[in-house]
């Protein structure tokens, strides 16, 4: 049981409807959130082993060191969740678990995959880097020599074009949030800033573009705009600390930070300086998003501003009714998040989230908010507004703007549907929100 | 056996004075690229643009590579390129505007190059890069004639394939580009 109930929370406290507090709560002692907190599976643990003073594992030595540490085992379910053709096992995505994570970082082997035909193990010592077309000194660099450049580490997220997609399904997918969410990760990225290298080898004036190519098996290309290359384009050797995770580019990927996950090229061999695009698949048949008139955006390469709440979520159950920490995440290609809201009545009253530090451009920003949950029906939500002034929009909005075939970059509100029996599902809007006056968009789609 | 680098300590952050005065602000690198030979980079180069920059010598009929994806095609995608564990290549039924579009060569591919490009990359999945270039050649020209964009009797080569118009050549918005004027 909480040990402050409704009524000892200051009329003033609450800042929306339904429950939402003040984020400044947050910040002073005295706040207890509900003990039974919130679960992903229906029962919670017995009240008996609070009662054993010395548990076993206080009564006999512990294990030894180990070379490399790994998740406890009561942590085995926290994993990301792979999807693939199958005939070509190499070929689909791993989502990252962010219904069970928290902070702003994602460890190495939960950062999301992407592959078009598997995970190629290189050889760093036979593995180059090829600079060519349009510039004075055409070069091979070997990684070695690359580890001899100036760094530099910029903590970022990567999210795939096709995160979220689901959310143009006609009814909402049940999927955890990681599930339907997590091919977006954020980690801390390591390597040569891309313009050190585009310095030395003299670029001609006329290239506009770079084609950047894979060593996988897909030989995966793209074409990356010369603007951002010089920008902030890092040849990234180091990720979260160590070398790269093969299956995120060992030993070498580019990081274009903000921008569209296949364009973030993993195990980089070729960069070719050209005046205009190559028009590879990815950039052409994929990655490219129809609209309602028949045309299709291509070189959307920004993610949009996006938020979620990632705690309580799709499939978790809330326990007794009582105070709640509300939590998420919070991100944009165009810069800094600079404020998150969150709703608990489906959108008709919305409060400030507190963000916490540090809040930093192009990367996951995680918000939190208490919120006394009175055992009712609620539809929580969240928005993120980034410093360039765009707004997340709501799910009928993006539709509305871009149709149901766009694939790519959806980036809609998100809500959750909390029974009053404490159950947690994803909602839509149309299905809840009696008031709106916008036609039920999904009404024509059996 | 790894061998510990010695830091370079020869990194200098310079401060150049560009031509608008403006401060720019350079790391300068060690410089230890090793020069790439003309023969070196064509060994490597296998992009093709779209003005068909890049396409090698050879040629492949419709014929020939209807045999072509008959063994090598076939078993992903399905008789006809129709479809089956791996993409529909072929006889898009829907227009883009229609209610469930679909997203073929022939209906929404802007350029025949990229698909020429994609196939010597990529395909087939399980061997890929094993196409010779008159194989790519040949499987463009089937996979262009099941799309209904060239007749059974054209050959495709590099003069022919750049010249291809695809159906849905001007249906894209470049994004990028309407960002940077708007700035
Ligand atoms: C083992 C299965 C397999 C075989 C065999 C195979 N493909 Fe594919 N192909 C795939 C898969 C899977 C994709 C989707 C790749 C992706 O999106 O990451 C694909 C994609 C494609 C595409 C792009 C489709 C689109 O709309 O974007 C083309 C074109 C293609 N294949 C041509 C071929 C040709 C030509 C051959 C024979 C030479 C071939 N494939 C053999 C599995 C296969």
């Amino acid at each position: 049981m909480s040990d402050k109930d409704a009524s000892e929370i200051n009329d003033s406290a609450y800042v929306a409807g339904n429950g939402l507090l003040d984020r400044r709560l947050l910040l002073k002692s005295g706040l207890s959130f509900a003990v039974a907190g919130i679960s992903s599976t229906a029962s919670s643990a017995s009240a008996d082993s609070a009662s054993d003073a010395r548990p076993e594992w206080m009564q006999k030595p512990g294990d030894a060191f180990s070379n490399y540490g790994k998740p406890s085992s009561y942590e085995e379910e926290v994993v990301r969740y792979p999807a693939a053709n199958s005939q070509v096992d190499g070929n689909g995505s791993s989502w990252t678990p962010l219904h069970a994570m928290e902070g702003m970082i994602t460890p190495n082997g939960l950062h999301f995959e992407r592959h078009h035909n598997g995970v190629p193990q290189i050889d760093p010592a036979e593995h180059q880097l090829l600079l060519h077309g349009m510039l004075d000194q055409p070069s091979f660099f070997t990684i070695d020599d690359l580890l001899r450049y100036p760094m530099r580490s910029q903590i970022c997220f990567l999210e795939c074009g096709g995160n979220s997609n689901a959310g143009f399904n006609k009814r909402p997918i049940g999927a955890s949030v990681g599930y339907f969410h997590g091919l977006a990760s954020c980690a801390e990225w390591t390597g040569v800033p891309l313009s050190v290298v585009l310095d030395e080898v003299g670029v001609d004036k006329k290239a506009s573009w770079l084609i950047a190519e894979g060593a996988d098996a897909f030989a995966m290309n793209i074409s990356i705009p010369m603007e951002k290359a010089r920008d902030d384009a890092i040849l990234a050797l180091y990720q979260n600390g160590e070398r790269l995770r093969p299956e995120n580019g060992y030993p070498l990927r580019l990081i274009l930070p903000g921008w569209e996950g296949v364009m973030n090229v993993k195990w980089l061999r070729r960069l070719t300086a050209t005046d205009g695009p190559v028009m590879a698949r990815n950039e052409t048949a994929r990655y490219t998003e129809l609209l309602p008139s028949g045309k299709a955006n291509m070189f959307s390469t920004v993610i949009e501003a996006k938020s979620l709440i990632t705690s309580p979520s799709s499939g978790m159950h809330m326990g007794e009714p009582g105070l709640y920490q509300i939590s998420g995440l919070a991100w944009s290609g165009r810069g800094k998040v600079s404020r998150v809201e969150v709703s608990a009545d489906g959108g008709k009253s919305w409060a400030d989230a507190a963000l916490d530090e540090p809040v930093l451009s192009k990367s996951f920003t995680r918000f939190r908010l208490p919120w006394q949950w009175k055992g009712t029906e609620s539809v929580l939500k969240s928005r993120v507004t980034d410093e360039s002034g765009y707004r997340q929009p709501e799910r009928q909005e993006l539709i509305r703007k871009k149709g149901r075939h766009g694939f790519f970059h959806y980036n809609a509100i998100v809500s959750w549907l909390v029974a009053s029996d404490g159950e947690v599902t994803h909602t839509y809007d149309e299905q809840k929100n009696t008031e709106s006056k916008l036609p039920d968009l999904d009404a024509d789609w059996d | 056996m790894m061998s510990k680098k010695i830091l370079n300590l020869s990194f200098l952050i310079l401060t150049l004075t560009g031509i608008n005065a403006a401060a720019v602000e350079t790391a300068l690198g060690p410089k230890l690229g090793r020069a790439a030979s003309a023969e070196e980079i064509a060994r490597w180069e296998i992009s093709v643009m779209p003005d068909g920059k890049g396409l090698p010598e050879g040629k492949g009929t419709v014929a020939e590579g209807e045999s072509v994806y008959m063994s090598k095609c076939l078993s992903c995608h399905g008789p006809k390129g129709e479809g089956a564990s791996a993409d529909q290549l072929a006889f898009a039924q829907m227009e883009l505007t229609d209610d469930w579009p679909e997203k073929t060569i022939g209906s929404y591919w802007p350029y025949a190059t990229t698909l020429f490009d994609f196939n010597r990359r990529s395909m087939p999945m399980q061997a890929p890069g094993s196409l010779t270039d008159e194989e790519t050649y040949a499987v463009t020209a089937y996979l262009l004639y099941l799309n209904g964009i060239i007749s059974e009797n054209e050959v495709m080569d590099a003069d022919s394939l750049a010249k291809v118009r695809m159906p849905n050549r001007f249906g894209f918005i470049d994004v990028y580009e309407q960002e940077k004027t708007a700035k």
